[in-house]
């Protein structure tokens, strides 16, 4: 079931509707009930797959928890006998314990996820190696609906069981809840426990200006979804597929797929957030207005947040802090230069953490490269903070509106460059067309009717341009004075409604569908 | 204590620690900083911070900071 299709939409209104007119006490059993039917409609097969994440996951969190309170019933009983010593030995003892459950747990799931995500993917690199003489064949195995999302979800969870930062969900039923809420199941966010999981068991009472705030988000993001990105993925396929639009092309994509990212990502959260919102549950936001970023590590936290924050916690933190780490560290700061040798373990375990994320997009080179690249940028952008903050006050820019959206096209230029490795097929012809921009460029391109024939008319051209324009003063105002629906809210429900209304008229007298579109599945879903 | 705003003052000398109560929520200390912060702690105080005890709570100020590393020795 397409998030985007008919049959969703009545799937939520019936949702919401009847979530409010059943007794309270039953509503998260009813939510429970309505995930595992959205995930058993977009295919059964996937049940097996993630009730084997949420048995496993659930019951390793019940071990981990029971070692736990044995461990401070014991040293509470025996706190008397026990020397400093003898108490660190036992805790290291129970520690080791708790840490074989958790690691059992932990291969179990990222061995679903890296079988079924990244199989094929090493299929064709070994093929690549041996230049054809392995000749292994694909596989043709079930990648389940956002099993990403909801692996890194459950285990963010056991691991913060583990370290004694979330209490462990007795009642299965509940644990398997969090794990499907079918709104985030898709595309996330990824949520944490703490935040998530109270939220859904608790009773929600229909609350009027939650349902209106939430419905206002749903058709945001719709129209985001249907009205641009479905709209200028017509072009963007046109470029990407073909070598023959170099040059200007190369830059138009660049700028297409910026866009087309952006409404697309951002839009299906709002519809998730929106759906939940409706029914009175708050989901983390996963994004900030990720394009008015001055830089690029300013960027990536307000784009895809609650992914950079659980890469951030669960891969970062205990890399960095680790035992080898930290003595490479101490080794580093006595043998290497005093800058470089103070930051060694910092570049280290941010490879690390880009080099899962470029895996985590997509089981392909592309996504490596593109991860890779980020963290290049990023530390390098790093190591010349010193020259920047020597420029900024030798001329006076920084707080400058005009060097703020200096830096605020040079952020989006960047990232929309180093994005363009997940445009085509391979790094080595992702090289070649961005080269293609110094080499081939034709400034002709832009006004000599050559875009007229990637698949977009001048109509296309011309509500891209309107909803561009619409989701740009959105978001400034957003930016500026807070929430734009809330404010319309606050002035006038009427005036709220009545936009909601066009807004409604505008995706479906505007939207992208019928003969020559398809109706195209949100990108991350993919994930 | 003086050991810990020594180390603090070397990562952002523009920072008053002694009245700056935000300082991860407000992002002066990033991801990055809290890594070569518990790596100067682990190098020149002999405490090792471990990965749970990384949250905003133990890292806003150089008091909780200071709190965190009494504790940890005291363990």
């Amino acid at each position: 079931m397409l998030f985007n299709s008919i049959p969703f939409i009545c799937f939520i209104i019936g949702t919401v509707f009847l979530y409010y007119i059943i007794p309270k006490k039953v509503q998260w059993c009813f939510l429970l009930i309505v995930s595992y039917a959205f995930y058993t409609i977009a295919d059964p097969r996937y049940l097996i797959f993630i009730g084997v994440t949420t048995v496993t996951v659930w019951f390793t969190s019940l071990k981990v928890e029971k070692i736990n309170t044995e461990q401070k019933a014991y040293i509470k009983e025996h706190k008397s006998e026990l020397s400093k010593e003898q108490k660190q030995t036992y805790k290291d003892k129970m520690k080791s314990r708790r840490w074989r459950w958790l690691l059992l747990c932990l291969l179990l799931n990222l061995g679903i996820l890296c079988v079924t995500k990244y199989t094929n993917f090493a299929i064709r690199t070994i093929n690549d190696i041996f230049s054809g003489a392995a000749k292994l064949k694909p596989v043709d195995l079930i990648v389940p609906l956002g099993i990403s999302f909801y692996t890194f979800q459950s285990l963010s969870y056991v691991i913060d069981v583990y370290r004694g930062k979330q209490e462990a969900q007795h009642n299965i039923f509940k644990f398997a809840l969090f794990v499907s809420f079918f709104p985030q199941l898709a595309q996330g966010p990824i949520s944490r426990y703490g935040d998530l999981g109270p939220q859904l068991l608790a009773q929600h009472r229909f609350d009027s200006r939650k349902l209106s705030y939430g419905a206002m988000r749903i058709v945001w993001g719709y129209f985001k979804k249907v009205i641009i990105a479905d709209r200028v993925v017509t072009g963007l396929t046109t470029l990407t597929g073909s070598t023959e639009y170099t040059g200007a092309y190369v830059l138009c994509a660049m700028f297409f797929y910026a866009l087309q990212l952006y409404c697309d990502f951002t839009g299906g959260i709002d519809i998730t957030i929106g759906i939940a919102e409706a029914m009175g549950i708050k989901v983390t936001e996963n994004f900030k207005l990720p394009y008015f970023s001055k830089n690029i590590k300013e960027y990536w936290n307000r784009w895809h947040i609650t992914m950079g924050s659980w890469f951030t916690d669960y891969i970062f933190y205990p890399i960095s802090v680790c035992g080898p780490m930290l003595k490479l560290s101490k080794w580093s700061r006595n043998h290497l230069p005093a800058g470089i040798g103070k930051r060694v373990t910092v570049y280290l375990s941010c490879f690390a953490v880009w080099l899962a994320t470029g895996i985590w997009h997509g089981a392909a080179w592309n996504f490596v490269a593109w991860g890779l690249t980020n963290y290049a940028v990023i530390m390098i952008s790093q190591e010349l903070e010193p020259v920047y903050a020597k420029f900024h006050s030798r001329f006076h820019v920084k707080g400058k509106v005009g060097y703020e959206v200096f830096q605020i096209i040079r952020t989006i230029c960047l990232m929309s460059a180093i994005r363009m490795f997940d445009c085509y097929k391979d790094v080595a012809q992702t090289f070649k067309m961005m080269w293609s921009m110094i080499s081939s460029f034709r400034i002709s391109t832009f006004y000599d009717g050559s875009l007229m024939n990637i698949g977009l008319t001048a109509s296309d051209y011309a509500v891209i341009a309107v909803g561009f324009a619409v989701v740009l003063g959105v978001s400034i105002i957003k930016a500026r004075k807070g929430s734009v629906r809330e404010r319309v809210y606050n002035r006038s429900p009427l005036v709220f409604y009545n936009l909601m209304a066009v807004m409604i008229v505008a995706i479906i007298v505007l939207g992208a569908y019928g003969v020559g579109y398809d109706s195209s599945q949100f990108i991350y879903t993919q994930f | 204590m003086e050991e810990l705003l020594e180390i603090l003052t070397e990562l952002h000398p523009d920072v008053d620690y002694d009245s700056e109560e935000h300082l991860v929520d407000d992002r002066i200390l990033d991801s990055l900083d809290i890594i070569t912060l518990i790596s100067e702690i682990d190098d020149r105080l002999d405490v090792t911070i471990p990965a749970e005890e990384i949250i905003p709570e133990n890292f806003n100020s150089a008091k909780a900071l200071g709190e965190l590393i009494s504790r940890l020795e005291d363990e």
